[in-house]
């Protein structure tokens, strides 16, 4: 499969080769690097950073985003609880994913899920970056699967401290709220 | 049975707004006075409340006197309760509510960011849009599913407004600086590379802000300086956008709130629209502070892109 950064009109042509180039080598060398923290994620081929393109498996499968509704709450919680656990094999390596939505998650036939999408991602020990992947992935449940958001995001934590363990993940929460809090339109601040 | 009438009464910031409408949507009258602070300085949110305090009177008879509506013809007196400046928001809520108990009529708060939002729905016919919502007290983008209006993003830490705001006052340019940085733009043309923080859906404009400032210090040429701050403070936006698009498809996106007046912004966005088969809407530009009839609704096919 290629993956091709296309040029965007709206943007000044220096920022946008300046973003198109940079986001395809961060995406190469940590889809590499999410591999080697036991994170499934599609195996780069082929890199040419002029054109901004990268060369990679093509993975078959619906994404989360299409199917996380339809599930039964036994599967959407096995689902989710896998979500978390990736999420956190990824934090414990120290890489922020960057963009953690349900359009970046691609579900296979055996209950299992492949990461994609790891052109915002980049490295950190900060509980802050942390918090704040976990924030928007919090967000993307809110906003378009309001329905399950609360029993979804239950089992993503559950996942995710798991791998994390009991203290790192309760940091990692707090910092969430807090993130929260700076928003201007949160709910529970109100 | 005749419409209701509502005075609505708006002091969010650095304006003392007034305006009576229908229930069906007309607009009947809309009058305000602007606290206009010294060159070089921001809004100063006790001297903007003092102002507001001396127009109020003066603002609320023009739009009663221009909608032909007398006080006690009125059906409902509503206010804008926030967010917005503590100050300033006190004073149009103190108004609305000696209002309400002297005429007898319901005292409604609404929402400021709810208030650009239904503006921009009712001037310019959109249904159920993405709606992008920039000012000096937001930066979001959002979407009504479910019974409320749900945030696929905002900022981080400052608005884009505040961004210009303060970059303005730093460079001495006067306030609001949205305007002005773009003006001063129009002069400039070489592209300063400046940070870009997207962070998913969200952006965060602080560390953009500083980094704009130490160009300045160091000597960059003010022109180049507002033209890369632009370019980058918006290419941000208009990536969440996308992102938030793409992510809910929806097939109307909107542009409100006082920075939706920036035409470079517009030019943006509606490249962004085009892309993704979407029906692009602006708030018109005296509707784009929180107030209240004739506004652009523009397809982007009919924009000659």
């Amino acid at each position: 499969m290629f993956k091709v950064r296309m040029p965007k009109a709206y943007r000044h042509p220096s920022l946008d080769y300046r973003l198109r180039t940079s986001r395809t080598i961060r995406e190469a060398e940590n889809l590499h690097e999410a591999k080697k923290a036991a994170v499934p994620t599609p195996l780069v081929y082929f890199v040419d950073m002029d054109n901004a393109t990268l060369v990679m498996e093509y993975v078959q499968g619906p994404r989360v985003k299409e199917i996380l509704d339809k599930l039964n709450h036994q599967d959407r919680v096995k689902l989710c609880e896998g979500i978390g656990m990736h999420i956190g094999q990824l934090h414990r390596a120290s890489l922020i994913h960057g963009d953690l939505t349900t359009s970046n998650m691609i579900r296979l036939e055996e209950d299992k899920v492949v990461l994609i999408d790891f052109g915002l991602s980049f490295h950190s020990h900060n509980e802050e970056d942390m918090g704040v992947d976990l924030h928007l992935m919090k967000r993307v449940l809110d906003s378009t699967h309001h329905f399950h958001s609360q029993e979804a995001m239950m089992a993503i934590l559950s996942g995710y401290e798991k791998i994390v363990g009991n203290q790192s993940s309760l940091r990692v929460l707090k910092k969430v709220r807090e993130i929260e809090c700076r928003g201007r339109y949160s709910g529970e601040r109100l | 049975m005749r419409h209701p009438f509502c005075l609505g009464i708006e002091s969010t910031a650095h304006t003392f707004g007034a305006a009576v409408a229908s229930g069906e949507g007309v607009i009947c009258s809309d009058a305000k006075a602007a606290y206009v602070p010294p060159l070089g300085r921001g809004i100063h949110p006790s001297e903007a409340a003092q102002h507001h305090n001396s127009k109020a009177h003066e603002v609320i008879l023009e739009a009663l006197k221009k909608s032909r509506i007398r006080p006690r013809d009125l059906d409902v007196i509503a206010f804008a309760c926030g967010p917005g400046l503590g100050p300033c928001l006190r004073v149009g809520a103190t108004v609305a509510r000696a209002l309400s108990v002297y005429l007898h009529k319901p005292l409604v708060p609404v929402n400021h960011a709810l208030a650009h939002i239904e503006i921009a729905c009712l001037t310019t016919g959109a249904l159920d849009p993405l709606v992008v919502l920039v000012s000096g007290g937001h930066s979001a983008i959002t979407a009504f599913a479910a019974r409320r209006w749900r945030i696929c993003g905002e900022t981080e830490d400052i608005t884009i407004g505040n961004l210009f705001d303060m970059f303005a006052r730093e460079t001495g340019l006067a306030t609001p600086g949205g305007p002005e940085i773009e003006r001063v733009s129009e002069s400039g043309g070489d592209f300063i590379d400046l940070p870009y923080t997207v962070k998913g859906n969200d952006v965060a404009f602080s560390g953009l802000l500083s980094a704009s400032l130490r160009a300045y210090g160091k000597g960059a040429a003010l022109p180049d300086l507002c033209f890369s701050l632009q370019e980058v403070a918006f290419s941000m936006m208009a990536e969440a956008t996308e992102r938030a698009l793409a992510h809910t498809e929806k097939k109307e996106l909107l542009l409100t709130g006082g920075v939706a007046a920036n035409k470079r912004f517009q030019s943006m966005l509606e490249s962004v629209a085009k892309d993704h088969d979407t029906r692009f809407y602006v708030v018109d530009r005296k509707y784009g502070n929180v107030q209240s009839k004739n506004a652009e609704s523009l397809p982007t096919s009919e924009l000659g892109l």
